[in-house]
């Protein structure tokens, strides 16, 4: 007898079984593969697809995760020396956040959590801009409000970070929706005025960066599933490195990993080796094609890595782990050693050009170190602007009485740090 | 790879010389200073004295001579502790003393990010103490199903800042539970909700808050904030064996700031008992956590320039709040301040100002003046000038003594 299809409407390709048999996926030691393109030695396995990257751009990739790793040991320094209050290393994961942007167009909107400055990096954030982030100075176009490590780029169609977990998920899914809309011409297109005729005519993509502990959270669940609802083109992308500050994935989850959960609802899912940024690169591309087609459909790579580094400034890692775990992985594996045995493979690199990379690297982060920490720090005003369009009756009651208290206080308020010192409120105050 | 990276002694080289330029040529220092810094010239904006504050108990005498704590426990010992170990006191207490008792959150099984927990999960097994999924919905919701079937959840939630996704569940569940069940009696009073809160300096907009207002708006919850180790310990306490859901926010800032003179023994502090920290005849301020350090800086300054006599009232509980001992004190002094971290606007001391207009309106010298923290977000640059200040402090008792 055929078997007979179920006419339910919640799972319409269900077939009835008279076997009674429960899905046991802890009892099954079966696990979605991991793609790679890269051995640990840097060696290509499929000759036939190659790196699928060309050398030049092999070599821009390696130039920004070193930029990145630089920036990451010397801000992290700077932490520890009272510099700035606070940052976030990526070490370990510079390949999935460098990768994955190299395979994305210009154009498509990109949410971050917190550890993806090489998105930043590689769509074009520059040392400065950085650095005017993490010292809050006047030219951060944060304007001084949010911690380190915290950017936004309008030109780089990149929204500014949240320290909350998991929000930016929903939001990758309504601004894809709001994509779709776009690249079908439901709705003319909307965006910077500055994109070239070229880029207006691209279909975009948006892309939700995050990690497996922050996919705990129910906006993860929520934004994949309205994601495949509305068949948005959102490529969602985990970063899975195995711990949640302290929280290992044993702890985080018990099924397998995040890729495992796009099967349930209905995304198409790939995971992937992190440390491996060819494979980010060719999963990437791939997604972003399955994204676009039939109109748009959510798509979901899981980036396996491992977190080298502490959380973040305010952390130490070694309460919870041991240090020989941290040092076994540095030295089995990691996203900047194993593009440059392939390099070395080629005949790219070698330790001159690893070395004058460094140096001329890490003099160009300290030189905008020092740029940007010299700098003051932005008008007093921007305390109080932009919580609503216009500042309010209220507000400026609230303005009026601080200006006050400056003017009658000036000795216990140094201010002169700030541009416009004391007198930046009363600037807006004059204004009507 | 290990050998050919840079070691991080020659890449900080150049940081360890804070005033060292990177280019000889060019001399200028950096005018930025450190991100907390006061002001060269300042008498008030200066940074708090924990080690001689009078908030604190500095000596085992004091701390024993606390009327509110028992007999038994006053005749006892008392050792030197911070509050964050007042919080491990207390929880170890409450699982040692109560099988019910549950410990569970984000990252606390190694200790949690602030200390609160350490040691708990390998005394007590990670049966009772535990790691959550990164789920602050998923996580109070678990407890309030754990408290509504008998258990004593405390359910600890990394940031106060990160509450918002629990809020369903804490305003339309854990606040509802005893009411929508009606007679068939169930509820989730054994829970209780802790959450680091408050500024500490550098917290920008999501580690800086203290949302206590929007709790205190939801009727069926009890919040309560101690400023103090002892408190922190006597509070919690009471909290976990009260029979209402307690939101308890613990000030982080004073998590090491604050160190006291604690006792050994477990004790309980009553939940619904402001403290009068400080008597006054000429006005009344009334504040809880960390602002009430910064209201006796500029209570001891005013005194000594304006020769005025000032009332500290610590509320402890915001809901239920002790309006006797506040009214009582107003009635007394003719004038009143409240002093809050969050947003003025509809924060708790609108319903204070409120209260002692109604109720205190003809003893009234001078209008109920409010320092809080103004109408905005806490920007990391900005929070200096956001957050109420000894200065904001000190004139509030200037203007409201001279109105």
């Amino acid at each position: 007898m055929p078997p007979t299809l179920v006419l339910f409407p919640g799972a319409l390709n269900s077939e009835f079984t008279n076997t009674l048999s429960f899905l046991r996926p802890s009892k099954s030691k079966d696990a979605i593969p991991t793609y790679r393109c890269l051995n640990q030695y840097g060696e290509i396995i499929d000759k036939s697809v190659g790196a699928d990257t060309t050398d030049q751009e092999a070599l821009e990739l390696y130039k920004n995760m070193v930029t990145l790793s630089i920036m990451d040991l010397l801000m992290f320094e700077a932490q520890r020396q009272g510099r700035l209050s606070f940052y976030m290393v990526s070490a370990g994961e510079e390949g999935i956040s460098i990768g994955s942007a190299s395979a994305l167009h210009p154009s498509d909107v990109v949410f971050t959590q917190y550890r993806e400055s090489g998105v930043y990096l590689q769509r074009g954030f520059t040392l400065t801009q950085f650095m005017n982030q993490l010292f809050a100075n006047s030219s951060d176009n944060g304007l001084g409000r949010n911690m380190p490590v915290h950017y936004g780029s309008k030109e780089l169609n990149i929204h500014t970070i949240s320290s909350t977990l998991a929000t930016q998920i929903p939001h990758a899914a309504g601004a894809a929706y709001a994509l779709k809309l776009q690249n079908s011409g439901v709705v003319g297109r909307i965006g910077s005025p500055s994109a070239s005729a070229d880029e207006k005519e691209v279909e975009r993509v948006a892309v939700c960066f995050f990690g497996e502990g922050a996919a705990s959270e129910g906006d993860f669940h929520s934004a994949l599933n309205i994601a495949a609802t509305r068949q948005v083109p959102c490529i969602f992308i985990c970063r899975n490195n195995g711990y949640a500050i302290s929280t290992p994935t044993s702890d985080q989850y018990r099924g397998d990993g995040i890729a495992a959960r796009g099967a349930g609802y209905g995304i198409d899912t790939l995971r992937v080796d992190g440390n491996d940024i060819f494979a980010v690169r060719r999963a990437v591309k791939q997604a972003r094609r399955l994204a676009l087609e039939d109109g748009g459909r959510p798509v979901l790579v899981e980036c396996m890595a491992y977190r080298v580094g502490h959380h973040s400034t305010s952390d130490d890692s070694f309460a919870y782990r041991q240090k020989i775990e941290v040092e076994d992985w540095k030295r089995r594996d990691n996203p900047l050693t194993r593009l440059r045995k392939w390099m070395e493979g080629r005949g790219l690199w070698d330790d001159a050009k690893e070395k004058e990379l460094r140096s001329s690297t890490r003099k160009e982060v300290l030189k905008a170190f020092e740029t940007a920490e010299k700098q003051k720090k932005p008008n007093i005003k921007n305390a109080f602007t932009d919580v609503w369009e216009h500042v309010t009756e209220e507000q400026r009651a609230h303005m009026a009485e601080m200006a006050d208290i400056l003017q009658r206080y000036p000795k216990e308020y140094d201010l002169d740090g700030y541009e416009g010192g004391a007198k930046g409120l009363e600037e807006l105050l004059q204004k009507k | 790879m290990a050998a050919k990276t840079p070691s991080m002694r020659s890449l900080s080289r150049y940081l360890l010389r804070p005033q060292a330029s990177l280019h000889p040529r060019c001399h200028a220092k950096p005018h930025s200073k450190p991100y907390s810094a006061a002001a060269a010239g300042a008498r008030l904006n200066v940074p708090l004295e924990y080690d001689s504050t009078p908030l604190l108990h500095h000596t085992s005498k004091s701390a024993l001579a606390n009327p509110e704590l028992p007999e038994h426990i006053r005749k006892g010992q008392t050792k030197r502790i911070n509050l964050y170990t007042a919080v491990n006191e207390a929880l170890r207490h409450a699982l040692q003393t109560d099988e019910r008792v549950l410990v569970f959150g984000e990252d606390i099984q190694f200790g949690g990010v602030f200390r609160c927990t350490m040691n708990l999960a390998a005394d007590f097994g990670t049966d009772r103490v535990f790691n959550t999924p990164l789920s602050e919905q998923g996580l109070v919701g678990f407890a309030i199903g754990a408290a509504a079937e008998g258990m004593r959840p405390v359910a600890e939630v990394q940031f106060a800042d990160y509450v918002f996704p629990a809020f369903d569940q804490i305003h339309n569940e854990a606040a509802k539970y005893r009411y929508r069940s009606g007679s068939t009696g169930v509820h989730c009073g054994g829970l209780t909700i802790r959450m680091p809160c408050g500024s500490v300096g550098h917290g920008a907009l999501y580690h800086t808050q203290s949302p206590e207002a929007l709790f205190t708006h939801t009727p069926g919850l009890r919040v309560v904030v101690p400023r103090s180790p002892v408190q922190a310990k006597g509070l919690l306490l009471s909290s976990i064996r009260c029979a209402d859901p307690v939101i308890f926010m613990e000030p982080k800032i004073l998590y090491r700031a604050a160190v006291e003179q604690v006792p050994v023994d477990a004790y309980h502090l009553p939940l619904d008992k402001a403290e009068v920290l400080k008597t006054g005849s000429d006005v009344t301020i009334v504040s809880y956590g960390t602002p009430l350090y910064t209201c006796s800086a500029a209570i001891a300054a005013a005194e000594k320039d304006f020769g005025c006599s000032v009332e500290l009232i610590d509320l402890r509980t915001i809901y239920p709040w002790d309006r006797e001992t506040v009214l009582n004190s107003v009635r007394k002094t003719g004038r009143a301040i409240v002093v809050h971290e969050s947003m003025m606007n509809a924060g708790v001391g609108a319903e204070v100002a409120a209260t002692i207009q109604e109720q205190a309106f003809l003893r009234l010298e001078a209008p109920v003046k409010r320092v809080a923290g103004w109408a905005t977000h806490t920007g990391l640059v900005f929070e200096k000038i956001i957050i109420p200040d000894v200065t904001r402090v000190y004139d509030a008792i200037k203007k409201t003594i001279d109105y």
